[in-house]
């Protein structure tokens, strides 16, 4: 416990993935959080509430941030949406139904020739199948953007790509391919976040050697005849890389959250999860059939009131206790570019007694002063976090993903997991890239091009979002974390500001409904460290000329910070371990 | 020179139309047949407004002078 503890000032070295502080897993029962929070202040003496001190005011060596559980600023800005905007959003959302409504009655009464699927006649009768809002959406909202997703990309998707170029002459129903390549489109989509995502350098001359030895396919499970030495060197570097006693390495990242979450929690059990988690945990929570319940994004305040409902209320009608109680959040979460409150979020889970299952999905690699993932940024101790699941596939430029966690844990799931006893087993060359690619961060291929990548990382981060955020952007999330969500609201900037950007010859990805709330529309940019400063400069240009032309520049700075607000309701100071 | 800034003002003005009423998205015939109703409901308010408003504008002042000047013209009357 207390993790958290003593330094503040303590994170310019170089020190490994275990937090100094000295407060680990201690046996004595006195030795309470508060204690360890406060370090040599006393307590009394700030005269606020859970040792809320300002920073900076008092202590100028060591500051303490956010009721002294953070050792870092943690800025997390979600500026509210213009009443007009709004008005305006819905408005030409408005339209653009009216108008599909208008040609959804001139397909039914066969004016128009209708593209997409319909039921057969012999199926009239029974429940449709293209009836809901989602597939009126497509139809009629989506179909007219379609040309902003899924372009066919032929080239290595680093900092630079190729994309080939098509034409639609029948407004986005089909694409013909016109035969040129659009070339050194530069990429602010990937979520190449350290630039492994290459053809060239040591990661892709490893696994080019390592493919020639094992080939490409294992075409057997971890548990018969796929188990190769390449995962199991991966699984111990990865336990070394994360801090943990063991690790389990799969060949999809997807499959990791939801194949390993019904292997860990059932019937019985309650599975608290944040609002705006990962399709793939969703599914796994589901699969599970467990109890599932939703805490507002990131409030801890909503978490611990779950958390507490459901240890005082237990199960539903029987109130008995629930047997297992799971926590799952994510480190950065994709859409709002958020990173978790782990602190607070260990904090509870301790005084709850509940276990926290961390999707480091978009975090490991990204975060960080050594690219360990959130629980580095924080500079907690990883094995706070029971279940520490993450993936390969951003970061490592590779594919597949990982569970980081106790000897007990790994051993289990090894024999329950859905992924390891019925998937295919990761293939060996992408094992090699990741194993690569996870010694260059460590520094063990005896250079400092990893420790550079991540540090680059973070600059170019940090220029980024604050440049964007003077031009008068609108930008969610925290202010270290690489994905960068420019809002857009309106469905036609959707689609212009796509296009613009490609005409610029910048690649970005434009997201709307339904993987945002339908007002909230974005362009998502994944800042790399293989970007270079004149390169995020001119992207910055062709992205403040584009903001002009679509009139983008909303932001009037009022800035809701959401961790301005008082600490009444969590009471960490009661923990007792 | 302030013809073509006019000319680049009026088309930006135009994209922002198109962009804010989603007309960017429309197919062209959708397109002229946004433009053509929004034209006329526009042009009604316009024409009914230049029909109606004089003549309410006159039955509102008669209306009011009737409850506030009509006491001087009787006061007058008196006195005369």
């Amino acid at each position: 416990m207390g993790a958290a503890g003593r330094g503040g000032a303590d994170r310019s070295g170089d020190r490994t993935v275990m937090p100094r502080c000295n407060t680990v897993e201690g046996p004595g029962g006195h030795n309470t959080y508060k204690a360890a929070m406060n370090g040599t202040y006393k307590s009394e003496h700030g005269g606020l509430k859970n040792g809320f001190v300002r920073s900076g005011a008092l202590f100028e060596e060591e500051k303490f941030y956010n009721g002294g559980l953070y050792k870092r600023p943690f800025h997390e800005a979600f500026e509210e949406t213009p009443m007009l905007v709004a008005v305006l959003t819905y408005m030409g959302y408005g339209i653009l139904t009216l108008f599909g409504y208008m040609r959804d009655f001139m397909r039914d009464w066969k004016i128009e020739k209708c593209h997409n699927a319909t039921e057969r006649e012999e199926q009239k009768d029974f429940v449709p199948l293209y009836q809901d809002f989602e597939n009126f959406y497509t139809r009629n909202l989506y179909m007219r953007i379609r040309d902003n997703w899924n372009r066919p990309v032929c080239s290595v998707p680093g900092e630079r790509v190729d994309i080939m170029e098509r034409f639609t002459d029948d407004y986005n129903w089909t694409f013909k391919f016109s035969g040129r390549v659009i070339k050194g489109v530069m990429n602010m989509g990937s979520y190449n976040y350290l630039g492994f995502a290459q053809n060239h350098g040591v990661c892709a001359d490893s696994s080019s050697s390592v493919l020639h030895e094992y080939g490409a396919g294992v075409c057997s499970t971890r548990q018969e005849m796929g188990n190769l030495d390449k995962h199991e060197e991966l699984e111990r570097l990865v336990a070394r890389f994360l801090g943990v006693e063991a690790a389990l390495a799969y060949g999809m990242g997807f499959a990791t959250n939801s194949m390993n979450i019904p292997a860990l929690v059932g019937k019985g059990c309650l599975i608290l999860s944040d609002e705006l988690n990962h399709a793939s945990l969703v599914l796994g929570a589901r699969l599970s059939g467990a109890t599932i319940r939703i805490f507002k994004h990131n409030n801890m305040q909503s978490l611990e009131k779950l958390l507490r409902d459901a240890i005082v209320q237990g199960q539903p009608r029987t109130h008995r206790p629930w047997k297992k109680i799971l926590i799952v959040v994510e480190g950065i979460y994709s859409m709002e570019g958020s990173i978790v409150r782990l602190p607070e979020v260990i904090a509870l889970k301790k005084k709850y007694r509940a276990y926290l299952y961390l999707d480091e999905a978009h975090s490991i690699g990204a975060l960080g002063p050594n690219g360990r993932g959130v629980v580095d940024y924080f500079g907690l101790d990883p094995r706070d976090v029971d279940i520490m699941m993450g993936t390969f596939t951003k970061s490592f430029g590779g594919a597949g993903g990982y569970i980081g966690g106790s000897k007990v844990l790994i051993d289990y799931l090894r024999k329950n997991s859905h992924s390891t006893a019925y998937a295919t087993s990761m293939s060996p060359p992408v094992a090699e890239q990741i194993i690569t690619a996870m010694k260059c961060i460590m520094g063990e291929d005896g250079s400092t091009l990893g420790r550079q990548r991540v540090e680059q990382l973070a600059e170019n981060t940090r220029y980024f979002r604050r440049r964007l955020t003077e031009m008068g952007f609108i930008i969610y999330g925290n202010s270290d974390s690489p994905v960068v969500p420019l809002m857009l609201y309106m469905p036609a900037k959707i689609g212009a500001f796509g296009r613009e950007m490609l005409k610029r010859n910048i690649g970005v990805v434009v997201v709307g409904f339904p993987a945002t709330p339908i007002i909230e529309s974005r362009a998502r940019f994944c800042v790399s460290a293989a970007h270079t400063k004149e390169m995020l400069d001119l992207a910055l240009t062709k992205i403040s000329e584009v903001g002009d032309l679509l009139q983008l520049k909303y932001s009037r700075h009022h800035f809701v910070p959401l961790l301005d607000r008082p600490f009444d309701e969590t009471t960490y100071e009661e923990t007792e371990d | 020179m302030d013809v073509k800034y006019i000319k680049d003002y009026l088309s930006w003005l135009y994209y922002q139309y198109l962009l804010i009423t989603c007309s960017y998205v429309l197919e062209p015939w959708e397109k002229s047949i946004f433009n053509t109703l929004l034209l006329t409901a526009i042009a009604m308010v316009i024409y009914s407004s230049y029909v109606f408003i004089p003549i309410h504008v006159r039955l509102a002042m008669e209306f009011f002078s009737g409850i506030c000047g009509g006491q001087h013209e009787s006061t007058i009357a008196l006195m005369s």
